[in-house]
């Protein structure tokens, strides 16, 4: 089954990766700006990091046939430099209108802070100005719950936001119906230990149904999987999902988010497909 | 809401002995905690009330059992941290470069 990853962090992966995810499946990925593990000292190095992401990323991307997209920010790490974290947002506005960035994230908070706050409001303040879609970063463990409800008090205080244009990720099974019932996308990130496992996805699916929700594998430099997607679709068929249900989870609910970016361009796999043999008959 | 696709007895044939490795897992752990020196300290820390709260939920009825394991392993929300925390000045002013 063809499927999008629509929240890994393939900088911290090897090329090797996209080779196995491509194997799987996946024909598509985003990648949202994150912490790179330490803190970031200049304006420049987020300079240079945008520009892997928006050149480098879907250059090697493409090796292995799959659709690169991209999402910029200073992540909530790093949030308490408020310094920087303005530099860095007055920045933005240079790369978004590249070919694959679909928005600003991923925001959000970590540790609950009034820094990490002001920095989230003034990221979704760009946002509303240049009208993009939002990704959102909830906290992990104990800050979850919290955090989740700090940002959705942000988000709604703002007249500006349309839930519909946010995605809130990382939901769990304490927060997923926070987001759903405002009218957010959300989604779920299948992650060892400390996020949520394939089995308590699906029963989160199963639980509050399959609309305005994904699942992602936020694959990155910490333990994490980055074929955890295909891992949740084997779990559904397990328990005897039908295909169109699975694939409305990991193919064609991204596709719908990403699709109200103005910039979003995809290819369909059955249409590269077509294309090659195209091709192909014209070199005969 | 979805309906399982699975009947309770499928899953629970399914589950079973995933359910009994974990059970014993933590029956091992806290074995462990009080064969430790010093396992009185370990009591009374709060995360072990926590631990103590969510077995607790375990035993219980109803659908909702692995929510209410997460509200017990959560910050308390402060419906009033926005007061607190964005005064009016601190509202975020747009930097010149933004397009408006």
């Amino acid at each position: 089954m063809y499927y999008i990853d629509p929240h890994i962090h393939m900088v911290s992966r090897v090329t090797d990766d996209y080779e196995r995810i491509a194997r799987m499946g996946c024909v598509a990925v985003s990648e949202p700006a994150f912490w790179a593990g330490f803190d970031r000292g200049s304006v420049d190095g987020f300079r240079d990091y945008f520009r892997q992401l928006t050149e480098f990323e879907p250059k090697r991307a493409g090796w292995s046939g799959i659709q690169h997209y991209t999402w910029l920010c200073i992540n909530a790490k790093e949030a308490e430099n408020v310094e920087l974290s303005r530099e860095v947002i007055k920045m933005i506005p240079e790369f978004i209108s590249k070919p694959g960035v679909l928005g600003i994230g991923e925001i959000g908070l970590n540790k609950n802070t009034k820094n990490e706050s002001i920095i989230f409001q003034e990221h979704v303040q760009l946002a509303m100005q240049l009208d993009e879609l939002i990704l959102i970063h909830t906290p992990h463990l104990q800050d979850k719950l919290k955090g989740t409800r700090m940002i959705i008090d942000m988000l709604m205080s703002d007249r500006r936001v349309q839930p519909e244009r946010v995605l809130i990720d990382h939901v769990e099974e304490h927060t997923v119906g926070l987001a759903k019932e405002e009218g957010f996308w959300c989604a779920m990130t299948l992650y060892p230990i400390t996020k949520c496992t394939p089995s308590r996805a699906a029963d989160i699916i199963e639980a509050y149904g399959d609309d305005r929700i994904m699942v992602n594998s936020a694959g990155d430099w910490g333990p994490s999987n980055p074929i955890a997607v295909p891992d949740f679709i084997q779990e559904l068929r397990k328990r005897g999902h039908p295909e169109s249900k699975i694939k409305k989870i990991v193919y064609d609910n991204p596709l719908e988010f990403f699709r109200q970016c103005r910039r979003f361009e995809f290819t369909p796999p059955d249409t590269l497909a077509d294309n090659a043999a195209l091709v192909v008959s014209q070199k005969v | 809401m979805i309906a399982a696709v699975q009947t309770a007895p499928e899953v629970f044939e399914q589950t079973f002995l995933l359910v009994r490795a974990k059970i014993l897992e933590v029956a091992a752990t806290l074995d462990r905690l009080d064969r430790a020196e010093a396992a009185e300290s370990v009591r009374s820390d709060p995360r072990f009330g926590q631990i103590r709260q969510g077995l607790e939920i375990l035993l219980s009825d109803g659908f909702h059992r692995a929510a209410q394991i997460q509200e017990i392993f959560s910050d308390q929300y402060d419906p009033t941290w926005m007061k607190k925390y964005l005064s009016t000045g601190e509202r975020p002013a747009l930097s010149p470069s933004v397009p408006h």
